[in-house]
């Protein structure tokens, strides 16, 4: 049992490692007060860079007072400590390594190839860009069809680390395909993901959580352009 | 019939890092030397994603990634614990674990470059050190506390593989005056006993690394397999 106040989150409402924060204590129905960072492309908070004096960033979870740091590390401190609810984690030590593993991918390999879409300079890179992104989405579905084993989810029947830890990416994910006028997540080479996404998007867990595609595409063409006009000429 | 198998190299400090683990917990393992230059097609069916050593394989189960091994090694054999069991601590360990792997590759790229590359490796380097002296070890002996822990062996190629970069590089990063805990911590793992006797021969090591150097310098050019 935990009161709102003992739990906190600092963030943002466009980062997707902040909603992997936000997912995991509304899967174990702990409630939390959303500390939004209000001038974060510009200054942060006083309360974040105590919180966080390393890296500075976000997303931090406060629970009494003491700060967890990283958003895969907060996912499983929250996943130790509310133990009567639904495990977030598999139970099988070698099933929690593989979903460890792609978690790993996904923030080492997959999300900078995300970003490099963005960030592509010509045709010719752009397409590079997207078909590497598409690639990895491709070995995703096959870990999603190995690790689900028929079941809706990575983690079985409910939301588990590795859909925590790919799903926080979909509003983005949708955002890219909007922006650049493709498509990622395709029903022809990864149609278990395809079906995944929806399921995702529609947990009550996710519901709150996961930002409008229009209203995050507003804020990334925003968020673009002024890193478009920070870049060294 | 040994169940643990480890695929790795014994200049690797991933290798090692497996090694280290198994070998505090007492686990029996068949130790499997890899060619890097050439690997095993075991490890390229292990490992499709990265191809890498090391890889553990535990009744013909394989786990990769050094410190997904070590979490898995904790959780399957629970003597000698590696990780703490307060969450808060175990989450401030694994934040470490995330800091000795996000920014351990800058000391690498410092390793296989030159000029300002070389430069902007080394002051990141620096700078990730300063971090760890400030904000991670504290007053205690080890990142574990009395005992080393699963920090202390993400940490664990500063107590040799440092050193050796440091020499053939012609670099000093860790200097005793400036990061007085963490000189003194790299003195206080060597001495554990486990790790003592699970170091690679310093030589050998030095020889190897000269040669990576080389080549890594030179590799414009032409490379071996």
């Amino acid at each position: 049992m935990s009161e709102s106040r003992d739990v906190k989150v600092l963030g943002v409402w466009a980062s997707p490692f902040v909603m992997r924060a936000r997912i995991a204590l509304n899967l174990k129905q702990v409630s939390y007060d959303f500390l939004q960072e209000t001038s974060f492309l510009t200054e942060k908070s006083e309360l974040l860079l105590k919180s966080n004096p390393i890296h500075k960033k976000v997303p931090v979870l406060i629970h009494n007072e003491k700060p967890i740091c990283e958003s895969l590390v907060i996912v499983e401190y929250i996943d130790d400590v509310w133990t009567s609810a639904p495990s977030i984690f598999p139970c099988h030590p070698h099933d929690r390594a593989i979903a460890r593993f792609w978690a790993a991918y996904i923030d080492e390999k997959w999300f900078p190839s995300m970003k490099g879409i963005s960030t592509a300079q010509g045709k010719g890179a752009k397409k590079a860009a997207i078909d590497q992104v598409i690639e990895g989405l491709v070995l995703l579905e096959e870990a999603f069809v190995k690790s689900s084993k028929g079941k809706p989810f990575f983690g079985g029947e409910q939301i588990g680390y590795l859909d925590i830890a790919l799903g926080c990416f979909l509003a983005w994910l949708r955002v890219s395909e909007k922006m650049h006028g493709v498509k990622l997540l395709d029903q022809a080479k990864t149609p278990g993901l395809v079906k995944w996404a929806e399921r995702f998007c529609e947990d009550p867990a996710v519901k709150g959580v996961m930002p409008e595609t229009d209203k995050l595409l507003e804020f990334a063409k925003i968020l673009f352009a002024k890193m478009r006009a920070n870049l060294p000429k | 019939m040994v169940d643990v198998k480890l695929h790795g190299a014994w200049a690797s400090p991933f290798s090692c890092r497996v090694v280290w683990a198994l070998k505090l917990k007492g686990i029996p393992y068949e130790n499997i030397e890899e060619d890097l230059p050439n690997k095993s097609k075991l490890i390229l069916q292990y490992n499709p994603i990265h191809k890498k050593i090391p890889v553990l394989v535990h009744g013909r189960k394989p786990i990769c990634e050094s410190t997904i091994i070590i979490e898995y090694i904790d959780e399957t054999w629970p003597q000698n614990p590696l990780l703490p069991s307060d969450p808060y601590q175990r989450a401030l360990a694994r934040f470490w674990v995330k800091f000795a792997e996000d920014k351990g590759f800058a000391v690498w790229t410092l390793f296989r470059s030159s000029g300002e590359e070389q430069e902007k490796a080394k002051n990141e380097s620096l700078e990730s050190l300063r971090t760890i002296e400030e904000h991670g070890l504290g007053n205690k002996k080890f990142f574990g506390g009395e005992e080393i822990g699963i920090v202390d062996i993400a940490f664990g190629w500063m107590s040799l593989w440092l050193g050796i970069i440091e020499e053939i590089v012609g670099v000093k990063l860790l200097e005793a005056h400036l990061f007085p805990r963490l000189y003194a911590w790299t003195k206080n793992f060597k001495e554990v006993p486990v790790i003592k006797q699970n170091l690679p021969d310093c030589h050998e090591l030095l020889l190897l690394f000269k040669g990576v150097r080389e080549q890594a310098l030179g590799s414009s050019s032409s490379s071996s397999s």
